[in-house]
């Protein structure tokens, strides 16, 4: 391991690869079960996206430093086993926390474990580098994952519910759209959102290639 | 298609007709229509049509000009949306929810797929499928028609607040002293109440205060001029109601007790509607003659069977957007047979497949299909 410094990438490129680059939600569409179906309020999505990175972190932590010890012929199912261990703890620690929140997500949270998100960091990423830049990209990708989760679930409980994080925003005579609290409306907010990026980023380009002319 | 050259492959003799003139046809056609709906609903449905236009305007306005759209404006294809989605909705459905199916309509069920004759659903009915998911009691919410005042006053709903529930149509109703009259369409009241009005009445739609849109008389009117300048295959509206008519007699005949009569079936509701200028929608219906009979047969099928079996008094809307998506299928099982193919009583398919690909030669990129049926063709080693 003596990567030459032109592409080693420095320690804040690893986090930010996950929040922009690389996002999970927006560029990889990774992840899309939790994505589509627990972001119909603001607190679910945030806690689904903080458990999610939890378990990220911490399971490629510990890829990381069983890389040089593993076969390579077991790795995946050394790699569940971490996984389903640290999400079990998750999932008990949920429990304990909220009970409502708990009987929200559902079995969601039992499903971190096969989320490609976690089991693709810790194949791609985890098993080539040392643990600190490993986990560092990890928090970055869970970062980037609760924005994502974020940014649908805001929409979904403003227009479905008027609120955002429970508190009402719009009064009691708000309508609600109640297609926005069922799996389409989870469809047509990433939609609406993959549009804008896309969007905005074809705008970036035809200003860069004006600039450029 | 408004550049001032054209670079397409032959031939290139030029009809009179164009994209712009069919469309432009089809307004003129609906206009009748919508103007007999604001005198039946007075200025809440004016303000509703003039409302769910201009939002699907404005939404085919920024596809269009951010380029991710064919088409322009001035071809009349988002005023025929506009218009048709007001005219499917309730008269005093609130206009900021009309605003939003009108963007919806045109976003997701045109801007998304490349515009004009891209479209995979009619665009007006993906906008009232998205409204009646989004707000199932305002869409069900209809106020009699030819109410006293109607061309003074608003239907209190249609001035709700952006984000903000309706006003109660009921308590408006019983405010006037008009709550004898029932604000329930005439599918409502025989699916959920067992009345059954009369065909004749709802025919011409004039008689007392039904909740009824416009008048199938009218619209067939209007539908026969479409047809008689050939701006609208006559098959499919033919064989939508012929299907449908065809099913809901059998099941009369079976039980007339329970299942109305078929003229009931076929005048009440959005049927002649959706017959006549929905499921014609031209990028979203099969363009093989066969095709449009099993394509309309199927949709009046759907819509008999969905209103009595399915959980909603009104089944249109589902049947049209099914048998779009299944226009697809239904073109590429129908192929007619080449001339000079059928020898023998042996039916071959197209020597040509009839794709996209091939449709669409003249647009860059696009590959030359191979020919499936070389009888001559060379063999190797003789």
């Amino acid at each position: 391991m003596s990567p030459t410094p032109a592409n080693t990438p420095t320690t804040w490129d690893e986090f930010l690869e996950g929040i922009w680059k690389q996002n999970p939600v927006f560029v990889m569409i990774l992840g899309m079960c939790p994505t589509l179906a627990v972001t119909v309020s603001a607190v679910n999505a945030l806690s689904m996206g903080i458990s999610t990175a939890l378990v990220l972190i911490a399971s490629c932590g510990l890829v990381s430093l069983m890389r040089n010890i593993v076969p390579k012929e077991v790795r995946i199912a050394t790699y569940i086993v971490i996984i389903a261990t640290l999400v079990t703890a998750v999932d008990y620690a949920i429990q304990a926390i909220s009970l409502a929140l708990y009987d929200a997500l559902g079995a969601f949270i039992q499903l971190i474990v096969v989320n490609c998100i976690i089991l693709g960091r810790a194949e791609a990423h985890a098993s080539k580098n040392p643990p600190l830049p490993a986990m560092i990209n990890a928090a970055g990708m869970g970062v980037g994952f609760t924005i994502g989760l974020l940014s649908l679930g805001v929409v979904r409980e403003i227009l479905g519910a008027g609120s955002l994080f429970g508190i009402s925003l719009f009064g009691a005579q708000f309508q609600p759209w109640v297609v926005m609290v069922l799996p389409p409306g989870g469809f047509f907010v990433l939609g609406s959102w993959l549009l804008f990026f896309s969007w905005r980023a074809r705008r970036q380009q035809a200003r860069e290639a004006t600039q450029n002319a | 298609m408004s550049t001032a050259i054209e670079i397409r492959p032959g031939p290139h003799v030029k009809g009179p007709r164009s994209v712009e003139k069919i469309m432009a046809n089809v307004v003129y056609s609906l206009l009748p229509i919508c103007l007999f709906y604001v005198y039946q609903y007075g200025i809440s449905a004016l303000a509703s049509i003039l409302v769910v236009t201009a939002s699907c305007l404005l939404a085919e306005r920024w596809f269009v000009r951010t380029g991710t759209q064919s088409g322009h404006l001035g071809d009349f294809s988002a005023t025929i949306t506009g218009l048709l989605l007001a005219l499917t909705m309730p008269p005093g459905f609130p206009l900021w929810m009309g605003a939003v199916a009108g963007m919806v309509a045109i976003a997701l069920g045109k801007g998304i797929f490349g515009g004009i004759g891209c479209n995979v659903f009619n665009p007006a009915l993906v906008g009232r499928a998205f409204a009646q998911a989004a707000f199932p009691t305002a869409i069900a919410t209809y106020t009699p028609s030819f109410l006293p005042g109607r061309f003074a006053e608003f239907i209190p709903s249609t001035l709700a607040w952006p984000l903000m529930m309706p006003a109660d149509a009921a308590a408006w109703l019983k405010e006037k002293h008009l709550d004898a009259l029932s604000g329930a369409t005439p599918l409502a009241q025989w699916k959920f109440e067992g009345i059954v009005a009369d065909a004749a009445d709802l025919l011409s739609s004039l008689s007392g205060h039904m909740a009824v849109g416009p008048s199938p008389l009218l619209i067939l009117a209007c539908g026969a001029y479409l047809a008689a300048r050939r701006f609208m295959d006559w098959r499919i509206p033919i064989a939508v109601l012929g299907s449908a008519g065809a099913v809901a007699w059998v099941l009369y005949g079976f039980n007339p007790g329970h299942y109305p009569s078929p003229f009931f079936m076929l005048f009440s509701g959005g049927l002649i509607l959706g017959a006549v200028f929905m499921a014609t929608d031209m990028a979203t219906s099969p363009v093989t003659p066969t095709g449009m009979w099993v394509y309309g047969g199927l949709i009046g099928l759907l819509t008999v069977l969905i209103r009595y079996y399915g959980g909603l008094p009104e089944g249109v809307m589902y049947a049209i957007l099914i048998g779009n998506a299944a226009t697809p299928l239904i073109e590429r099982v129908t192929q007619p047979t080449p001339f000079g193919k059928g020898v023998l009583g042996k039916k071959r398919a197209a020597s040509y497949d009839l794709t996209p690909d091939y449709i669409s030669r003249e647009e860059a990129a696009a590959v030359t299909p191979k020919k499936r049926f070389l009888r001559n063709k060379p063999r190797k080693g003789l």
